[in-house]
């Protein structure tokens, strides 16, 4: 992974002083709430219901065990214990007082971690694939392109103050696993005919109160001109992007009104007078950064042995073939396999993770996986270069953690934003909403046999929990001082991105759980032999699943 | 007579800002004073004004260079760019022949200016005073100055002495733009 040199801690350090000066004109009257409000927001404090929330930024979602320990320690001594690995790969701390956190950002900063950039109207962290550089459906490891990304939009000098927040995700394989298509760039790696590297840009995506698919601008950008395209898109919607309304700020806003065609036009016109200027990459300092993300020297092992290994360790144990099953994926690298530590058992918030589980998870990090960890937009946690052979004790150590459940990918493994619970900006909880969810269907092989489903919960229109994009999306909304759950299917954050279609008028929380139930009755009754819930959803349409959920009762 | 920042100096602002929608001061400017026109009063009265050394040019924050400015464009394809800006092209001036430009911030947190600046220096060539005024505050000046503006006329109500420490905050940055053409630690 990326190693920061003495120059990337300087700036880290630089960062930490001016917030510390900053905090303290603030407290001492300097300075306005309103001028204080994004000089926190760019160090990831918001203030929240209870307290104020520190998002700490985890570019592109790859971190170590000594990162992951400094974590733990600022959950216990600065927190109540424990974290929430957010949908943007981060880690958020629920607790902290507003006149620790240049401590915190001190304490971060010592392990190369900060919270730049992960909030205000700015270039947010740039997320990809959970399984970067391991994955096999991989073009090229999307990871060094991230990191000039990271680094380019550092305190970028012009794109400071945008009229909304800005999200850049990077895809490089088959299965899109960073939803790219929501975002207000997508960016996908793929190869020309020579095998050079290029980029097919899109532009306008996200989700929040307007959920759009991106649209493509550029379908074979070089690499050496992925900065200053970027730049003249960011430069065109700094210009031209609304300020009047924060509902009608973001890019997809002002590419839907002009056209796709004249935001093309508008940026090329910009991008002839910046394209090969200094911010054009050179082959040498690609290749800097590419040096930090070589593959680990992966020692040769018998795959077959060790497979027939696995096999008498199912026989042995059910429950370790199901989570074998569930919760591990292929490796590019025979012998190798690539495990997921499951966030979401029944009764926590999904997510969430204790001081103790971190610590815990740092030292198998160092034991079975090159001290290396990834959180995952599903807010799950990847351990992604485990030996086969080490997969029998690393899943006896993350059993006792709570950590395997085998559900990944299924109904009881939602996304799910912290909602109501926490949010000043809520209409309505959500983590109750998936508990109920969690605890209604606790029957493992049902949720097999409906097989994979995306449940996606937000508590408002702001999306954190993506709802647009779940097969089933549920939405919390206030109706007169009430809490409601709009429901939404058919969404889908892969390759066939689709935004989810709303079932109906909306329910108390209470009655979610059999709303759910009737869906997944109806799609048991007309799916056809191996046919997935958004599959049979795209065949069959809302129509079956309205008259189950909304006939009148007798 | 109210301070400033330029370069990184504090200097008395010798200028006077007229305000939009107002009358061309004339006498002040006959009498040699210093002055900075809103860019629409600049431009409809250019012949009476073109090549005055103490008239400088004010844009606000709706008014993107390409509203005033001719283009010594870079690239021959961008020739057109004034076309949207829906003036006519004779009406657009050179901006290189202005004492001084000035790019307003309404409210700070309103980033146009940061585009403006770097448009102007980087590809209609100005090389004068660019000055940045209206909510200009400590926190934003370091950007504002790697953006290419190099005078900066701090709000009233705050301490200019305690502003320039805003442009110090950073001592390395991680891409180039107008101050850093090469950043150190990102070369080959």
């Amino acid at each position: 992974m990326y190693q920061y040199d003495s120059i990337d801690k300087q700036l880290l350090s630089e960062r930490v002083a001016q917030f510390r000066d900053q905090t303290q004109r603030y407290l001492a009257g300097e300075l306005s709430d309103s001028e204080f409000l994004p000089l926190r927001l760019q160090n990831g404090l918001y203030i929240q219901r209870l307290a104020p929330m520190l998002r700490v930024a985890v570019p592109y979602g790859l971190y170590d065990s000594a990162q992951m320990r400094q974590l733990a320690y600022i959950a216990r001594h600065y927190d109540k214990g424990y974290t929430h690995v957010s949908t943007r790969q981060n880690f958020q701390f629920n607790w902290p007082r507003l006149e620790d956190v240049p401590d915190i950002l001190a304490d971060l900063a010592d392990v190369d971690m900060h919270a730049i950039q992960t909030s205000g109207n700015c270039i947010r962290n740039i997320t990809t694939d959970q399984y970067a550089g391991v994955a096999a459906d991989e073009v090229e490891d999307p990871r060094p392109w991230c990191e000039l990304l990271r680094q380019w939009s550092t305190f970028h000098p012009e794109f400071a103050l945008l009229p909304r927040k800005f999200k850049i995700a990077m895809c490089a394989t088959v299965d899109d696993r960073a939803a790219f298509q929501f975002h207000d760039i997508g960016v996908e790696l793929t190869h020309d005919d020579k095998g050079q590297t290029q980029f097919k840009v899109y532009v306008g995506g996200g989700l929040g109160r307007t959920p759009v698919i991106a649209q493509l601008i550029h379908s074979e950008l070089p690499w050496q001109h992925l900065l200053t395209y970027l730049e003249a898109i960011l430069r065109v919607y700094n210009m031209h992007g609304r300020r009047d309304n924060k509902y009608k700020a973001r890019i997809k806003i002002l590419v839907k009104a002009m056209g796709v065609d004249a935001f093309r036009e508008k940026v090329e016109q910009e991008w002839a007078h910046i394209r090969g200027g200094s911010n054009t990459l050179s082959s040498a300092a690609v290749e800097k950064v590419k040096n930090h993300f070589q593959p680990i020297d992966y020692p040769q092992h018998d795959d077959s042995s060790m497979n027939r290994e696995l096999a008498s360790q199912r026989l042995e144990s059910p429950e370790f073939a199901r989570w074998l099953d569930k919760n591990t994926l292929a490796h590019k690298q025979a012998g190798y396999a690539i495990v997921n530590l499951a966030l979401k058992p029944t009764g926590i918030a999904p997510g969430d993770i204790t001081d103790v589980q971190m610590d815990a998870i740092a030292d198998l990090a160092d034991q079975y996986s090159n001290g290396q960890l990834r959180n995952t937009h599903h807010q799950n946690i990847v351990l992604a270069d485990v030996c086969k052979t080490d997969l029998w004790s690393l899943w006896r150590a993350i059993d006792a953690l709570g950590l395997a459940t085998p559900n990944l990918g299924y109904l009881s493994d939602p996304i799910c934003c912290p909602g109501g619970d926490y949010c000043a900006l809520a209409n309505a909880k959500s983590i109750p909403v998936a508990e109920a969810i969690q605890r209604k269907f606790d029957d493992i092989d049902y949720l097999y046999d409906l097989g994979p489903i995306d449940l996606n919960i937000s508590g408002c229109m702001n999306a954190c929990g993506h709802h647009h994009v779940g097969h089933i999306g549920i939405l919390g909304v206030d109706k007169k001082g009430r809490e409601f759950y709009q429901i939404s299917l058919g969404g889908n954050m892969g390759r066939a991105a689709a935004i989810g279609k709303i079932l109906g008028p909306s329910f108390s929380q209470e009655e979610i759980p059999d709303v759910i139930e009737k869906i997944l009755d109806t799609y048991i009754e007309v799916r056809q032999p191996e046919e997935m819930f958004v599959d049979t959803y795209q065949r069959v349409g809302l129509g079956p699943f309205k008259e189950r959920v909304y006939v009148k009762a007798d | 007579m109210s301070k400033l920042i330029k370069g990184c100096e504090i200097v008395d602002n010798e200028w006077t800002l007229v305000e939009q929608d107002s009358e061309l001061p004339l006498q002040a400017i006959a009498a040699g004073e210093l002055v900075i026109l809103p860019a629409r009063l600049w431009l409809t009265n250019q012949d009476a004004l073109r090549g005055k050394a103490n008239v400088g040019l004010w844009l606000d924050s709706h008014e993107e260079p390409a509203t005033a400015f001719t283009s010594a464009a870079v690239n021959p394809s961008t020739q057109d760019e004034s076309e949207q800006a829906s003036v006519p092209h004779s009406v657009l001036i050179d901006c290189n022949t202005l004492p001084l430009i000035a790019v307003n911030f309404p409210v700070f947190s309103d980033g146009r200016g940061y585009s403006y600046a770097r448009q102007l220096r980087e590809y209609y060539g100005y090389t004068g005073e660019l000055r940045a005024i209206g909510d200009v505050l400590q926190d934003q000046l370091f950007f504002y100055q790697r953006c290419g503006f190099n005078s900066f006329a701090i709000r009233s109500d705050r301490n200019v002495d305690d502003a320039l420490n805003g442009l110090n905050d950073f001592s390395i940055t991680y891409q180039s733009a107008i101050d850093v053409k090469q950043p150190e630690s990102r070369s080959s």
